[in-house]
This record gives structure tokens, C-alpha cells and sequence, in this order.
């Protein structure tokens, strides 16, 4: 008998997507040396690693938020009123394309797609339907919109006031955070310079008239979903808030008077422990960052997140499988103390999530939330030697992707130029050759397939004709109806305040309120400031 | 003999929708096989990417739609491929594509639908296949 060699054990070499090299085991000493000049701190104190607030979900759970909107406001409305019935807390409204990049549902362009992956809303009488018997006190909203958000925000707007709501105590938040429009998702209209103007008088607007609500969502989300790392997630979004920042800062608003209603809207799924430490790097560092701006109220230091299970993490192949993933992704953004929170549905990747798939990812929240202890303590993963190295080694990473991009020439220029867009659509492209050769291993995809029932149990959102054709006739009904020398008044003014460089959001109020179009107001502003042209570099 | 010509692939983006990701990987992966590519880029219309078509002579043409309105601009596609003359150019679909749409798909012409999820070598196969 030969005598047995005790076998050697080798840890295999791990890599995160953010490219740093994980340790089989971390110790106090990882910790002390990945440390940065930032202090881990206590939660709700400065730089708030560990949470904004200091008891966090012990004082307030988090928000739950699932995106939906139907091609009609009537259709929308019943989903709400389903949602906010089974415990929702808040709602995220999906509009459809036409009304996304401001065409009215009779353009020509806007053909085969009413309605299509939200609701079409042409006029202020579309947005007062769809929110029949929502009390916007009790419960918050978010609009899902970017190039046509001066128009949307002030429909939003002018709804609350005709219907007696009190706008300087109004809550709710539009996403309207163009320059990650130019890099994913891609509903811009304008050109690059125009576009962050426009976001530039919603946060001007809302300060002076709407100081509860948030004007702006930064989104690390769709930045990530194109293909970007959790670094360059993070880095980019906190460039593109720099950067409205500062031009809000031009226009002579105080730090203190808006930074407090910018909030954020990140992306999840990969790797647990990176996605925590993301976070956590991620508070701290806007923290740091907005207190350079000389800030002096905590509360604009604050990084209030909707952090939700990403799309990108789902997959067409078992899509049962995206339940299990959902959970995951859920306890990953309460671990990482997010303020709402939100799941991609298992069918997202077919169709609009069914009643049936929506209603899961809400329970998935909520069987978290009452059954798993995620709300009885502050950062339960503070201090674990790892998460604490990591969150270093990601804030230091963060830092360094800012720093090149500040050097040849901040965020707006390499927008501009697609170099941000050409750099994540190559990653992207690694990314599928890493999945395709199994270096990269997806459940279902890659490995454990089943390949034979190709046919899966999902079942499609059903599209309507008729629903097209009542919108149109709703569309040209208010026309035929409307005061039509009010209108023109109104867009006249709209185009003179965009001409003169003035805030276009109080004549935009006036203008819906007179029933002007979203299409109208939008070619105002077309003539105006003129439509973006894509780089095509890739 | 051959030719000396890479073969030419129009990738486009018809309608309204804004997801690129998918076509700019098939992109890349379609160039680093040894194509050429042209790129429409985003919110095209049926009319303009024929027009492109036939400008610039391509061997296939390659549609990518995740809005779920495949179905009536393949049919607006269809028309004016005819017209154009070209109806028998190779067109190729790729997006979110129900299973149940798929056979009018190929009534319209369309000569194979990628539905999301299809791996990109697959795509890159299919077309020097039927390129060759």
C-alpha cells in the first residue's frame, strides 16, 4: 500500500467584475490596510458608510416600489390600485415610448407603439385618470421619465394643485436623469448641452416650488445594465450628479437647497459581498463629495437610493429560476440599507410582468421585510473583516474611475463623444464571450440546462389595437375641445422662456394646463435647442 | 475563386425602442469574425434602413426590436422591401420575440428570428452560412 501524500490545497484565484482579487480569508489587518482617508463612522453620522439614518429600518423600512403602467391610464390605474391594496408602498409609473421621448400617440412615428411598455399619456387629462383615487399624500410616486421630465413633472404638478394637494408638501421623484439616457436606455431627445439645462430648471423649479420632491434619480442602473462594472456603475453616476451639481450651482441655487432631494437609483445583481460594499463605499464617498461642495446640512450628504434586482442579472432560459434570483437580489439591498426597493419580475425578460409575476416580487419584499430579521439591526454586516476591505477597496476604486474620467475631460465630454457608451458596449460584448465559453457561469444558461421543453410557462402581456384607437380618439377629442388661442399662448411662452435661457418649468405648467400636448411642448422645445445626433462608436 | 468583398451586414434599430445593448454585441462580435457591419443606430424607420439597404448594397440585413413591435414593422418591412425590389435579401430578426410570433415572422420573410438569450456565435454562424 502506498502511503497517502496529503494533497495540497489551492484556492482558486477569484476576480470580481470590479477587478479585485478576493482572499479565501480577511483579517483585521486587510481591513487596516485598505483603509482610506474616510472613517467608517456611526450610522446616520458623517460619512454614513453604515446608513443615513441612525436607526434605519428599525425607525422606517424601506419602500416598496414595482414599476408598472399599462397602455391606458385606466388600465394603470386598476394596477395601482391592485399594488397599493396588496401592501406597495410606493409606485414607479412606466410610460410608453412615444410619450418617453415626447411624440404624441398620432405621430407617425409613434405607430405600432402605444401603449406598448407603459402607459401613453399625451395630455394633463391622461395623467388625472390614471391617478383617480390615489391619495399622493399617503403614497409616493415616481415617474419614469427623462426627456419629455419637464413636461411630465409639471403635469404631476398641476394634477396635485387641481386636485387641492399642497405642492410645497408634496413627495415624489421623476427619474429625469438625462446624461445616463445617452449611455443606456436611450430616450433622449435634445442634444447633450440642452438636455442637462432642462434637468438644470427641474431641480431650480422644484427647489422654489416643490421643495419635497426629487427632481432627479441619478441612475447607476441603466449604466450597469448596458455593461458597465459595479465601479464604473457607481463612478459614473456620481460624475453625471457632479455635473448637474455644479450647473445647479452656476445658476446661483445654494448647495443645502437641492442637494438634500438628489437621490439615486442603483443597480443589483452579481456578486453579494460586492454589491454590499458598492454601497457602503458609495454613501460615504457622496457624502465627501457633496460635503466639498460646503455643504452644511447632513441631510445633503445623504445617498438616498432606490436599489433594485437588476434585469441584467435575470435570464430568458428557466425563468422560475429569476424568483429565486429576485430574493437574492432583495436581501442584497437590504443588507445594503437602501431606502426603496424594487425587483425586476421573473417574466421581465419576455413581457411586461403579469399581475401574477408582480404580485411574487412584492411578496418577495415582504416575506423579507416580516420574516427574516433584515429590519432589526443597522449594517448587520459592519464590521465583517471582508465586507469592511472591500468597501474600502471600492471606494478607492470608485475614486480612481472619476479621476480618469476628470482628466480628459469630465463626464458631459465623454458623453458627448461616446466614449462612455463605446467602453461599456465592449465590456458588454466580454461579457456574453465570458458566458458563451463558461468562464462566466449562469444557472441555466451555461451550466445545469435543460434543453429539451423549450417552450416556457410564461404568458404574454396582451397588446391592443383598441386601446390605440381610444387613445387616439381621447387625443383628438381633447384637441377639438381644448382653447386652442390658449394653447398657442402658452407654447409661445413655453418657447420664448427656452429661447431666452430662462426656467421653461412655469410656462410648461401653464401650457398643460391648457391641455397642450406632450408632442406640442416637446416640438417647442425641438425648435429651440434642436434633436441630439447618436455617435455611432462602438 | 474568391471574393475579395467582406460581406456586408446591416444591423438596424427600428421603431422607438432604446435597447442597444444586444445589437452592439452582435455588432462586435460580427466585425471580430471578419464582417463589415454598418450600424443604423437607434430610432429608424423601415423606410430609412431599406433606403440604407439598397445604398449601400449589403448581403443581409439584421433588425433588432425588444419593444414588442416586431410584428407591425416586419410587416411595414415587408412592403417596402418589395418595393425596393429587394424582397429577397436576406433578413434576419433578433429581440424579445414570442415563440407564437415567430411563424409570421417567416410568412412576412424574415429568414430567422434570435430570440434574446440566443448565443452571439450563433448569429456570427448563421450568416456566414448563408454568406458563403
Amino acid at each position: 500500500m502506498s502511503a497517502r501524500k496529503p494533497r495540497k490545497l489551492e484556492a482558486r484565484p477569484v476576480v470580481l467584475e470590479s477587478g479585485i482579487e478576493v482572499k479565501p480569508v480577511y483579517t483585521a489587518q486587510d481591513v487596516e490596510h485598505s483603509a482610506t482617508d474616510l472613517p467608517l463612522g456611526e450610522p446616520g453620522e458623517f460619512p454614513f458608510t453604515r446608513g443615513i439614518h441612525k436607526l434605519m429600518y428599525r425607525a422606517r423600512p424601506w419602500t416598496m416600489r414595482q414599476y408598472s403602467g399599462f397602455g391606458t391610464a385606466e388600465d394603470t390605474n386598476k394596477r395601482f390600485h391592485y399594488l397599493i391594496e396588496r401592501g406597495q408602498t410606493g409606485l414607479n409609473v412606466a410610460f410608453d415610448l412615444p410619450s418617453q421621448i415626447g411624440l404624441d400617440s398620432d405621430d407617425p412615428m409613434a405607430a405600432g407603439e402605444v401603449g406598448r411598455v407603459g402607459m401613453a399619456v399625451d395630455t394633463l387629462a391622461v395623467m388625472e385618470t390614471a391617478f383617480e383615487g390615489v391619495d399622493l399624500d399617503k403614497i409616493t410616486v415616481s415617474l419614469t421619465i427623462n426627456g419629455s421630465a419637464t413636461t411630465m413633472i409639471a403635469m404631476y404638478a398641476a394634477m396635485a394643485r387641481r386636485r387641492g394637494y399642497d405642492l410645497r408638501a408634496l413627495r415624489g421623484t421623476a427619474q429625469n436623469d438625462i446624461l445616463k439616457e445617452f449611455v443606456g436606455r436611450s430616450t433622449w431627445i435634445f442634444p447633450v448641452e440642452p438636455s442637462v439645462r432642462l434637468v438644470g430648471d427641474t431641480i431650480e423649479y422644484c427647489a422654489h416650488n416643490l421643495p419635497k420632491y426629487s427632481p432627479v434619480s441619478v441612475c447607476g442602473y441603466h449604466i450597469r445594465e448596458s455593461g458597465a462594472s459595479p465601479v464604473q456603475e457607481m463612478a459614473y453616476a456620481f460624475l453625471i450628479a457632479k455635473a448637474y451639481t455644479e450647473h445647479s450651482l452656476a445658476r446661483g441655487l445654494d448647495i443645502d437647497q437641492f442637494a438634500g432631494r438628489l437621490s439615486f437609483n442603483f443597480d443589483i445583481h452579481g456578486n453579494i459581498f460586492e454589491q454590499v460594499a458598492k454601497f457602503r463605499a458609495g454613501r460615504r464617498l457622496w457624502a465627501d463629495i457633496v460635503k466639498g461642495y460646503g455643504a452644511r446640512n447632513p441631510k445633503s450628504m445623504w445617498l438616498r437610493m432606490i436599489a433594485g434586482g437588476g434585469g441584467g442579472g435575470l435570464t430568458i432560459e428557466q425563468p422560475e429560476n429569476n424568483i429565486a434570483r429576485g430574493a437574492y437580489y432583495a436581501l442584497i439591498s437590504a443588507l445594503s440599507g437602501t431606502q426603496t426597493m424594487a425587483l425586476c419580475s421573473y417574466d421581465e425578460a419576455y413581457t411586461i410582468p403579469s399581475e401574477r409575476a408582480a404580485r411574487i416580487s412584492l411578496r418577495t419584499m415582504q416575506i423579507l421585510m416580516h420574516e427574516m430579521g433584515l429590519t432589526d439591526t443597522v449594517d448587520p454586516l459592519g464590521g465583517s473583516y471582508y465586507v469592511e476591505t472591500l468597501t474600502n477597496q471600492m471606494e478607492a476604486r470608485i475614486r480612481a474611475v472619476m479621476d480618469e474620467v476628470d482628466a480628459q475631460g469630465g463626464i458631459v465630454k465623454a458623453i458627448g463623444e461616446g466614449a462612455i457608451q463605446a467602453q461599456v458596449a465592449r465590456q458588454a460584448y466580454e461579457l456574453e464571450k465570458g458566458i458563451y465559453d463558461g468562464t462566466i457561469k449562469k444557472v441555466g444558461v451555461n451550466i445545469f440546462r435543460e434543453d429539451d421543453g423549450e417552450e416556457q410557462d410564461v404568458s404574454y402581456h396582451p397588446f391592443s389595437e383598441e386601446d390605440t384607437r381610444r387613445q387616439l380618439a381621447k387625443l383628438e377629442r381633447i384637441r377639438r375641445e381644448r382653447d386652442s388661442a390658449r394653447v398657442e399662448s402658452t407654447l409661445a411662452a413655453v418657447a420664448e422662456a427656452a429661447s431666452k435661457g430662462e426656467n421653461v418649468m412655469p410656462a410648461t405648467v401653464e401650457a398643460v394646463q391648457a391641455m397642450a400636448t406632450v408632442g406640442e411642448i416637446t416640438g417647442v422645445l425641438k425648435s429651440v435647442f434642436g434633436e441630439y445626433r447618436e455617435p455611432l462608436t462602438f | 475563386m474568391t471574393t475579395l468583398r467582406k460581406p456586408r451586414v446591416l444591423l438596424a434599430k427600428p421603431g422607438l425602442d432604446g435597447h442597444d445593448r444586444g445589437v452592439k454585441v452582435v455588432a462586435l462580435a460580427l466585425r471580430d469574425a471578419g464582417f463589415e457591419v454598418i450600424y443604423t443606430g437607434l430610432r429608424q424607420s423601415p423606410e430609412a434602413i431599406v433606403a440604407v439597404a439598397t445604398q449601400e448594397a449589403v448581403d443581409a440585413i439584421g433588425l433588432s426590436i425588444l419593444s414588442g413591435s416586431h410584428l407591425p414593422i416586419c410587416e411595414r418591412m415587408r412592403g417596402l422591401l418589395a418595393e425596393a425590389g429587394i424582397e429577397d435579401k436576406l433578413w434576419i430578426v433578433g429581440g424579445n420575440i414570442p415563440a407564437a410570433d415567430r411563424p409570421r415572422l417567416e410568412q412576412m420573410g424574415v429568414a430567422r428570428v434570435f430570440p434574446t438569450g440566443t448565443p452571439f456565435a450563433e448569429i456570427v454562424g448563421y450568416l456566414k452560412e448563408r454568406l458563403q
